[in-house]
């Protein structure tokens, strides 16, 4: 769409709601609870992983003349159990399913790709469809059942007939037992042979081909544990450039790594930190600064991070500072302390770019997300709910009055629910469509020019 | 009932933390020694870091709890107690600690007490402290002394009953989520004799046992004046074995065996 690539970004338009998948009851499962959502790279398929190491992948209708209106639903093509939960004997440790991560590879023939991972294991994932039988066999009947040689006297040619669409995933590839901690990322390469996946305090690069090996080319791990201060949050290739890569620690720091200069990327080419503001620190400065996510602008010029309080944007030529910063919910810290007692503050938010990188999305709490122009600098608030929830309704912006009088409308901050937190958001590649989870539901919105 | 209590008390943390903030801004200039005299003078603040640094401890000995504990909060979670540590070290205060086992439960002392964490604003120049690095060196040369002595006469007495009281939390740690004074002893008794490391030890050995803080809080509590026959004798169901340090790790093995048994 025109508007998409040209226009600006994702707070000028008009939202609306689209649609939401998931379960309306108040008794959420914990094994629904949805823990990532990503689009593949040409939009018209959506997956999603939750807590029960279940993905669900959503494909994009076509668009349907007679239907206007409906331009091109997500609707449910595949699902399917990645992981089950398993026990480590050996630490007397349980090991969730929890999908942590799923990346799709580039489509390269009919069947599509993903790798999804929970703490331990990837898994490389094929999807693909089926929607022809052969019939006439010779050896066998149409039940299956095998046929006696002797009965056979004439040869045929089995001939393809239609049937109901099916759609098979089946894991192709497994890749396990390379990391000791849990991890947090799994990113795709652009030369589309090899991916990174990261743990607490290290990262491995695997060839998709190859599951018995793999190159440990990050350790952060110190020689004496006692010594351990910082871990890997995040890590990510660039998009463009195969040999590099970047990963995010809970000091609120990046590195960025060349693997062209070492075979062990220990040693940064380049460290990305913002100097503190010692006015501002508090007993909770280094947990608030652990930044949760990274992400690279599709440009590959710029890369964004989420720490608990703000989204940052650094050009990738600027490593004493980032270029932008956006307040996502400021009015949380002088609530802290509360956040610290209820482990909100160890939340991790996701962010994403939409496809121009001219506006950059993030979640917060009481399902609100937020979304930043960064040719206008307005910000917009709004919000994941059942109420607003009607075809093609426009979302009302949201906002959090943070003292004195409330005006109507607005909610305080005391009211807000931190148990409703939008951990997860994606991004249209290349349309202003977006998906956002709640909890145990998918929201789907799209701009009003649709 | 309990949590609309708890919420309570933490929005009154939080008002107070903002108000506190403001407090400051009007204090206005200050030389820095005539603010350090009177910083420290201020009560409220020691008391405010003690319960911060309360709470820090409890979630950091929390973390053992849960099916696997999160490397990461873990981190955070220590490096932040250092940093109290050092600080409180540094301040001379760190035999504020006597006062924990008084039988106060730690719920009253955050309602009593101002709030926590005024930024550096509030702090004295050159009190703060830069870059936190890792402990050893001054703790050694501070009071770590004294205070472990303090701490051991204190906590000696209620080992026993820590111990057991750690049992309990293992098998019901909803419940025990309320027992803050138990779990400050334990975490203590663990300080007391390794002041200087305590934190570090959470880290300490073979990767694997790290994820148990179980068998690592052991073995700094068989550092305590308990003998190996003692610690064994408070735990009557379990076979005796000859590791004091596997014995919380045989607990929770254990713990997982039944679990496993009892589910299939």
């Amino acid at each position: 769409m025109a508007g998409a690539a040209g226009g600006g970004g994702g707070a000028d338009f008009q939202w609306c709601f689209s649609q939401v998948k998931g379960a309306i009851d108040e008794d959420v499962a914990e094994a629904d609870i949805i823990s990532t959502v990503e689009f593949n790279y040409t939009g018209d398929l959506l997956a999603t992983g939750d807590k029960g190491g279940r993905v669900v992948i959503f494909q994009r209708e076509q668009e349907n003349k007679s239907r206007p209106h409906s331009r091109g639903e997500y609707n449910v093509y595949s699902t399917f159990q990645s992981h089950e939960p398993e026990f480590d004997y050996l630490k007397s440790l349980e090991i969730e399913e929890k999908i942590n991560k799923i990346r799709w590879l580039p489509q390269q023939n009919a069947a599509h790709f993903l790798l999804s991972t929970n703490d331990k294991t990837i898994k490389l994932w094929k999807i693909s469809e089926r929607d022809k039988r052969a019939e006439g066999y010779n050896l066998k009947d149409e039940d299956g059942r095998l046929r006696d040689p002797f009965r056979i006297t004439a040869l045929r040619v089995p001939i393809l007939k239609p049937m109901d669409l099916m759609v098979e995933a089946s894991p192709r590839r497994i890749f396990a037992n390379a990391h000791t901690y849990h991890i947090n990322s799994i990113s795709v390469n652009s030369d589309h042979e090899t991916y990174l996946s990261a743990d607490d305090l290290r990262i491995n690069l695997w060839h998709l081909e190859i599951t018995d090996r793999s190159f440990n080319i990050v350790d952060i791990k110190p020689a004496n544990m006692e010594e351990l201060t910082e871990v890997i949050t995040a890590a990510e290739f660039h998009p463009h450039h195969c040999n590099v890569f970047v990963y995010s620690s809970s000091k609120g720091t990046i590195r960025l790594c060349d693997m062209r200069s070492s075979a062990l990327c220990d040693r940064h080419s380049k460290f990305f930190e913002e100097p503190e503001d010692p006015s501002s620190r508090s007993f909770f400065s280094e947990i608030i600064s652990s930044i949760s996510d990274v992400k690279f602008s599709h440009s590959g010029r710029y890369m964004m991070t989420r720490d608990y309080l703000s989204v940052k944007v650094w050009d990738l030529n600027m490593e004493n500072r980032p270029v932008e910063t956006y307040q996502v919910h400021e009015y949380l810290r002088s609530k802290l302390c509360s956040l610290y007692e209820n482990d909100c503050i160890f939340d991790k938010f996701e962010c994403c770019w939409n496809g121009s990188d001219s506006a950059i999305m993030t979640g917060s709490y009481n399902n609100f997300f937020r979304m930043f122009d960064r040719n206008t600098r307005r910000d917009i608030t709004l919000e994941a709910s059942r109420e607003s929830s009607k075809p093609r309704a426009i979302l009302k912006p949201r906002k959090v009055c943070t003292g004195g009088k409330r005006k109507k409308d607005e909610i305080s901050v005391d009211s807000l629910d931190f148990n409703k937190k939008i951990l997860h958001t994606a991004w249209h590649p290349t349309e202003n469509i977006i998906a956002v989870a709640a909890t145990n539901n998918l929201y789907i919105f799209q701009d009003k020019m649709n | 009932m309990e949590e609309e209590e708890g919420l309570h008390q933490l929005q009154l943390l939080d008002t107070m933390f903002v108000r506190g903030l403001k407090r400051k801004c009007f204090d206005g200039e200050e030389d820095i020694e005539g603010t350090l005299a009177g910083f420290k003078a201020l009560p409220s603040y020691n008391l405010q870091r003690q319960s911060l640094l309360d709470m820090y401890l409890v979630k950091l000995q929390l973390c053992h709890m849960l099916v696997e504990p999160n490397l990461c909060r873990s981190v955070l979670i220590a490096n932040t107690v250092r940093q109290i540590q050092e600080e409180m070290t540094q301040d001379g205060t760190w035999q504020m600690i006597s006062t924990q086992s008084t039988g106060q439960t730690s719920l009253d002392r955050l309602v009593s007490t101002d709030i926590l964490c005024r930024s550096s604003k509030e702090q004295v120049e050159g009190k703060l402290v830069q870059g936190y690095s890792s402990f050893p060196k001054d703790f050694e040369d501070t009071q770590s002394q004294e205070s472990s002595e303090i701490l051991s006469t204190v906590t000696s007495g209620q080992a026993p009953r820590s111990l057991q009281s750690n049992m309990w939390e293992i098998e019901n740690p909803q419940e025990n989520r309320g027992n803050f004074q138990k779990s400050l002893d334990q975490i203590f008794e663990t300080l007391e004799n390794k002041t200087p490391d305590s934190v570090e030890d959470l880290f300490s050995e073979v990767d694997n046992s790290y994820y148990d803080l179980d068998t690592v809080l052991t073995v700094m509590m068989g550092n305590t004046k308990m003998g190996h026959c003692d610690v064994l004798e408070t735990f009557p169901s379990q076979a005796p074995t000859n590791s004091n340090s596997n014995c919380k790790s045989d607990l929770n093995e254990l713990d997982h065996i039944v679990e496993i048994l009892v589910e299939s």
